[in-house]
């Protein structure tokens, strides 16, 4: 009987021929050739001489890479320095950020101190003000102190964030107290609560904070333009843009060798933290 | 050993206050504890935040080249800017770029999350989830030079496959009315992977259950997507157009490397103008002031748009 009215249950089949479905898949796929094109032109553009790269029909796939412009690129223009210059800002201000935020997330989310609510509030407030409405006072300050053109000038303003109080503070207001009495109870002091009980718990929130900051800050433009002057401090966006503006047309595969290779770093990371980097834009979403 | 405040072992006193680990000790600890932990953060926002966005209102009553000592001007600095032709032209720039590159983020995205969550393939949807999304690893300022060869006139493979298609070349670059659509197409394209994520996390949470109780009722395709999934969603596109908006308004990258504002002012925009009037010209007193009109703006409509969302968001 049983198996009967399983039988009889009007219910909708999984994979019925829909010809609904097979337009969507087309359509997804006519605009993932949108999405890719400019990345498979960088790649393949990288790879043909200078001469051809004017070649209409372009050679999406070469058959006949040539390496020169990889060459090429760290001769005509100091592309070393470049990237230790964006590594060196790069990985500073993800250091720093985590060790801030992890702190202050820490504190919001769990210590108890007169005028917290309205501190918080003050940092959330901060959270609007967009980089024109500060840019302005932060670089007379920064060349104030003398610090203009160099890459402190873009490390020092950007070891804390708005964002990564917040985010960090809701990563550890999911944690439950118990941990904390427990922790206490068998002698551990408050630094070790929070450093050996709470923060490993945290680390997806640390994580998330790590991928986005990287992202944003190996690519950012805005800053290095307006604080760096000398050549030699530029970091790859700034280098590469400025590379394209001496050199015009002409050599454009190698800016584009120079393109490619300034989004390795970005790629190893996304294909380490792609998760993290998802949830953090779903979670907060609002930095750059 | 765990009540240590037992009261045989409590002392009165000052000595009994310091020594014994009270309860109101633990908590000064532990308020102690969490200034020393903001510290850091809150004197960076201070410093490099909340001060500067006042000394910005401040500047812009000044007039200052840097070198010589700021002299106070009132209010000229807005009044130059209300009589700014290039200025003025730039605000209404940036105001179109914004609708249109918000509108076209909007539209495509959504459609291609609904796409991509409609999909049964877990390997297809994760080959189009990363497909959209890998634009918005580039920097904005790197890929532009690409997008910039690509919308080139004679050269560029854009114009070769439209001529593929039969259509005249288009002066993509040359021209003031392309020039704007390439900057709108060029920071879409880099963008929409960020609203296309958003939209398939707000997909995820409508219950299932509500959309085969449509189903059940007849409301299939387009009209359960508008009068069910869409009024569902409405709280995510309040936050994507609140975010969007906010970051077109900063528009700086795609129309500093691919058009450099131009031809003529056509694609320049605010904060080009406000780049160009402190950094290049060194008038600190007349960027602030652009820079204070740019945030009062994306204030007012950020403000705007959560009184209007009363009117058209759905809180479940």
């Amino acid at each position: 009987m049983a198996s009967h009215t399983a039988v009889t249950t009007p219910h909708r089949q999984r994979r019925r021929v829909n010809p609904g479905r097979i337009v969507t898949i087309l359509l997804l796929f006519g605009a993932s050739i949108f999405m890719l094109a400019p990345i498979l032109f960088t790649v393949s553009t990288s790879l043909r001489t200078p001469i051809e790269s004017f070649r209409l029909p372009p050679e999406w796939i070469p058959t006949d890479p040539s390496w020169s412009n990889y060459r090429a690129v760290f001769d005509t223009i100091p592309l070393g320095t470049y990237f230790l210059n964006s590594t060196v800002v790069t990985l500073s201000v993800v250091i720093g950020q985590i060790v801030t935020a992890a702190l202050a997330g820490y504190a919001f989310a769990r210590l108890e101190f007169p005028a917290r609510n309205f501190l918080f509030w003050l940092i959330l407030a901060t959270l609007m003000i967009p980089l024109q409405a500060t840019i302005i006072p932060v670089f007379v300050l920064i060349s104030e102190v003398n610090l203009a053109d160099t890459l402190a000038s873009l490390i020092l303003p950007a070891l804390a964030s708005a964002f990564g109080t917040f985010l960090m503070r809701q990563y550890f207001m999911q944690i439950p107290d118990d941990f904390e009495s427990a922790a206490l109870l068998d002698g551990a002091s408050q630094w070790e609560v929070f450093y050996s009980i709470y923060l490993p718990m945290a680390k997806g929130g640390l994580a998330v904070l790590a991928v986005l900051t990287f992202n944003g800050y190996w690519n950012e433009f805005l800053r290095p333009l307006i604080f760096l002057t000398t050549v030699d401090h530029f970091t790859l966006p700034l280098g590469l843009v400025n590379l394209q503006g001496y050199m015009g047309t002409g050599s454009v595969s190698v800016v584009m060798a120079g393109v490619v290779l300034s989004l390795l770093p970005v790629l190893v990371i996304y294909a380490i933290g792609q998760r993290y980097l998802v949830e953090g834009l779903m979670v907060g979403g609002l930095k750059g | 050993m765990i009540e240590a405040t037992s009261p045989a072992v409590q002392r009165p006193g000052l000595l009994g206050r310091l020594t014994e680990p009270t309860l109101s000790g633990m908590a000064r600890r532990r308020a102690l504890m969490g200034y020393l932990f903001i510290l850091p953060t809150l004197l960076a926002i201070i410093l490099f935040t909340a001060g500067p966005v006042v000394a910005s209102f401040g500047l812009s009553f000044f007039q200052w080249n840097v070198i010589d000592p700021p002299v106070f001007v009132g209010l000229d600095n807005f009044q130059r800017l209300a009589q700014d032709e290039r200025a003025l032209t730039s605000f209404v720039t940036t105001g179109k770029f914004v609708v249109l590159a918000v509108g076209l983020q909007i539209i495509f995205s959504l459609l291609m999350a609904l796409g991509v969550q409609s999909l049964q393939s877990r390997g297809l949807r994760s080959f189009f989830r990363t497909a959209y999304f890998l634009p918005l690893l580039t920097s904005a300022a790197s890929i532009s030079i690409v997008l910039a060869y690509m919308f080139h006139q004679n050269f560029g493979v854009i114009n070769f496959y439209l001529g593929k298609l039969g259509i005249d070349p288009i002066p993509w670059l040359n021209s003031p009315g392309w020039a704007l659509m390439a900057i709108v197409l060029a920071y879409v394209w880099q963008q929409i992977g960020f609203t296309f994520i958003v939209f398939t996390g707000g997909l995820t949470t409508i219950p299932k259950d509500i959309l085969e109780a449509a189903d059940l009722d007849g409301a299939t395709g387009l009209r359960r997507l508008w009068t069910i999934t869409i009024p569902l969603l409405s709280p995510t596109l309040l936050f994507v157009g609140v975010t969007g908006v906010i970051s077109a308004l900063q528009v700086f990258a795609e129309p500093y490397v691919m058009t450099n504002g131009g031809p003529g002012d056509s694609t320049r925009t605010v904060v080009m103008i406000l780049y160009e009037s402190a950094f290049s010209f060194l008038q600190i007193g007349y960027g602030s002031a652009i820079a204070v009109v740019l945030f009062a703006i994306i204030l007012l409509v950020t403000a705007l748009q959560f009184k209007l969302s009363s009117r058209w968001v759905f809180y479940q």
